[in-house]
C-alpha cells in the first residue's frame, strides 16, 4: 500500500539564510502513529507547517494520500487535520462555533451529529457552549483537537501536544491519541519527551538541525535499548572460557580479565543468577560487577550529537 | 469554489457582530444624533439652505459616508488582523480554501456590517429631517460599493499591520481626514477658489458627491466622475489583494 504521507527531499530555507529543512525525505503509513522526536529548533514544526501548507518550501515535495501538497493542495489539506503548539484559539467564541468554523473551513457540510460525537470523545461536550477563556488549558488542547477532527482528517498532525503538560494530562492525552488510532486515524506527534514516543508510537523518528537521522520501529528501537550489559571483572587473566560457560553467550575482552554478559532486561529470565552461580563453580574470583544501558535517551543524544 | 468555506468564514464573522448588536447600532445612532444637534441644529440654524437642500438633510449623505467608510475599514482590517495576532490563522492557511474565498468571506461580512450601519444612519436621520431619495437604485449601488471597496481597503490594511497601531494608523490619519475635508458637511462651491481646486484631489469627495447627488440630484462633480472614481477605486483594492494572494506577503513564509 502506498504511504498516505510522502515527503521527497524537502527544503525550506527561510529569508535571511536560515535553513530550517534541509533536504527531507519520509514516508508514513496509514493507520500508524510516528512520533517525530528532537530538540527546540530542531525542524519540528517547521516540517509539519510545510506538509500542512502553512510554510511554503523551498524545494522538495509532499504528497498526502497522493495529492501533490501544492498542486493539489484542496485534496490534500482535506486529509490533514492539525493541531497546533500553541493554545491558538478565538477567546470569546463559545467551543461549538470554533469547532463548526473549522468543519465548514475544510468544505464540509454541516453535521452537527458529527460534531457531538468528537466533542463527547474529548469529554468536552458539556462544555460546548463555554466560552474558551473559561476552559483550562487542558481543554484549550482538547478543543484545538476536536477543530482538527471536525473534518474527518484521515492524517492528523498533533505538534507537541503534551509540551508544558502535567503528568496527569500528558496521560490523559496519551489516552485520547490512542482512542484516536481505534478510529484509523494515522497520527504523527512532535514531542521532546523520549517516554512520550515510547509509550504511544509504533514508529519513532529523530529529527536534528532540519534532518532526518532515523526512522525506525519503537520495538527495535525498544529492543536495542532494553539491552543491558553485565561488566564482570575478573582476578586471573583469563584466555578462553571454561567449557561450563561457553554456552551462556559470554566474551571475553582483550585484556582477558573482564567478561561481557549481554541479557534483555524484559526478559522472563535474565540469566544472571545461573551465571554467577556458574562462574563461582569455575572458581572465578570476581573483582566488580557494574551494569550499562543503551537507553533511547543515548541513541537519540548519540544521534543528534553526530549531527551537530 | 469552497463555499462551505466562504460561508462558515462569513457566518462566523457575523456572529461576532451580533454577539455585540447594541453597541454595533447604538454607537452610529447616538453618533449620528449628535453630528444632528451639532451641525443641525446649532450650525444649520445660520447656513440655512445649501443649494437648495435644508442644512439639515444637506449632511445626511456625507454622515453616512463617513461612518460607512469608517466602519467598513475598521471592522474588515479587525476581521483579518485579529486571527493573525491571536494565531488561529494557521487555520485558514491549512485549509483547503483559497484567498479568494477568504477575501469573499471576511470582505463580505464587513461589508454587510457596515451596509446595516448606514442603513440605521439613514433611518435615524429620516426621524430628524424630512429626506426625498431622487435615485434609490443609484444611492443603494453606491452605498453598497462603498462597503464593498473599504471593505476590501480594510482587509488590505489587516494584512499589512503588524500591529495595533498600525491598524488604526491609516483610518485615523487619512480616511477620517480625507472625509471630513471630502465635502461631508459642506459644498465645495462655498470654499474659497484654491481649497476647492485642492479638494479636487481628494478622492473621497467624488464618492461624496456621487452618492449626495442620488439623494438630491445635486452633486460638486459630474456622476459619471463619481462613478469612474469609486470603480477605479474598488479596482485598485482589487488589484493589491490579487498581488497579496500570488505571493503570499505578510501571510505566508
Amino acid at each position: 500500500m502506498a504511504p498516505i504521507v510522502e515527503v521527497s527531499n524537502l527544503t525550506k530555507t527561510y529569508k535571511g539564510g536560515f535553513q530550517a529543512l534541509g533536504g527531507v525525505n519520509l514516508e508514513i503509513e496509514e493507520g500508524e502513529i510516528l512520533a517525530l522526536l528532537g530538540p527546540n529548533g530542531a525542524g519540528k514544526t517547521t516540517l509539519i507547517s510545510t506538509i500542512c501548507g502553512i510554510v511554503t518550501p523551498t524545494a522538495g515535495s509532499v504528497r498526502v494520500g497522493g495529492h501533490d501538497t501544492i498542486t493539489d493542495y484542496r485534496a490534500a489539506r482535506s486529509l490533514i487535520g492539525l493541531v497546533p503548539q500553541e493554545l491558538t484559539l478565538e477567546p470569546f467564541e463559545t467551543v461549538m462555533n470554533t469547532v463548526r468554523l473549522s468543519r465548514g473551513l475544510f468544505g464540509k457540510p454541516k453535521d452537527d451529529a458529527h460534531i457531538e460525537k468528537v466533542l463527547r470523545q474529548l469529554s468536552l461536550w458539556d462544555k460546548k457552549d463555554n466560552k474558551i477563556m473559561m476552559l483550562s488549558g487542558g481543554m484549550k488542547r482538547r478543543v484545538l483537537i476536536a477543530k482538527a477532527l471536525s473534518h474527518e482528517p484521515r492524517v492528523l498532525f498533533l505538534d507537541e501536544p503534551t509540551a508544558g503538560v502535567d503528568v496527569e494530562l500528558r496521560r490523559d492525552m496519551w489516552d485520547v491519541v490512542e482512542e484516536l488510532r481505534k478510529t484509523g486515524v494515522t497520527i504523527i506527534l512532535t514531542t521532546h519527551y523520549i517516554e512520550e514516543a515510547e509509550a504511544i508510537a509504533d514508529r519513532v523518528g529523530v529529527i536534528a538541525k532540519g534532518e532526518i537521522l532515523l526512522v525506525q520501529d519503537k520495538a527495535e528501537l525498544m529492543a536495542q535499548m532494553g539491552q543491558k550489559q553485565l561488566q564482570i571483572d575478573i582476578a586471573t587473566p583469563v584466555s578462553t572460557l571454561p567449557v561450563s560457560l561457553v554456552d551462556r553467550g559470554l566474551t571475553v575482552e582483550e585484556s582477558g580479565t573482564r567478561l561481557i554478559y549481554t541479557y534483555d532486561t524484559r526478559a522472563e529470565r535474565t540469566g544472571i543468577t545461573a551465571l554467577l552461580n556458574d562462574l563461582q563453580a569455575e572458581n572465578i574470583q570476581m573483582t566488580d560487577l557494574s551494569t550499562t544501558q543503551s537507553s533511547l535517551e543515548e541513541i537519540f543524544v548519540g544521534l543528534v550529537k553526530e549531527s551537530a | 469554489m469552497n463555499f462551505a468555506a466562504v460561508k462558515a468564514i462569513y457566518l462566523y464573522e457575523m456572529a461576532r457582530f451580533w454577539r455585540t448588536l447594541l453597541q454595533s447600532f447604538v454607537s452610529p445612532v447616538i453618533s449620528t444624533s449628535l453630528y444632528f444637534v451639532v451641525f443641525g441644529a446649532a450650525i444649520g440654524s445660520r447656513i440655512d439652505q445649501v443649494e437648495g437642500v435644508s442644512y439639515g438633510a444637506f449632511i445626511v449623505p456625507g454622515l453616512i459616508m463617513l461612518s460607512v467608510m469608517t466602519q467598513a475599514t475598521s471592522n474588515a482590517s479587525f476581521g483579518i488582523y485579529f486571527p493573525k495576532f491571536i494565531g488561529t490563522i494557521y487555520e485558514l492557511l491549512s485549509a483547503p480554501v483559497n484567498f479568494l474565498e477568504i477575501v469573499v468571506g471576511y470582505v463580505g461580512a464587513a461589508a454587510t456590517k457596515s451596509l446595516f450601519i448606514g442603513v440605521v444612519i439613514l433611518a435615524t436621520a429620516a426621524l430628524f429631517v424630512d429626506l426625498e431619495i431622487q435615485h434609490p437604485f443609484a444611492m443603494l449601488a453606491f452605498l453598497v460599493l462603498t462597503c464593498i471597496s473599504f471593505s476590501l481597503l480594510g482587509f488590505i490594511i489587516g494584512i499589512w499591520a503588524g500591529n495595533f497601531e498600525q491598524l488604526q494608523l491609516i483610518p485615523l490619519l487619512i480616511i477620517t481626514p480625507l472625509v471630513f475635508l471630502g465635502g461631508s458637511f459642506y459644498s465645495v462651491s462655498m470654499l474659497p477658489p484654491v481649497w476647492q481646486t485642492i479638494t479636487h484631489f481628494n478622492p473621497v469627495l467624488y464618492l461624496i458627491s456621487g452618492f449626495r447627488w442620488a439623494f438630491f440630484g445635486q452633486a460638486d462633480v459630474p456622476i459619471g466622475l463619481s462613478l469612474l472614481a469609486i470603480a477605479l477605486f474598488t479596482g485598485l483594492c482589487l488589484a493589491a489583494i490579487a498581488w497579496i494572494f500570488r505571493t503570499g506577503w505578510r501571510i505566508r513564509q
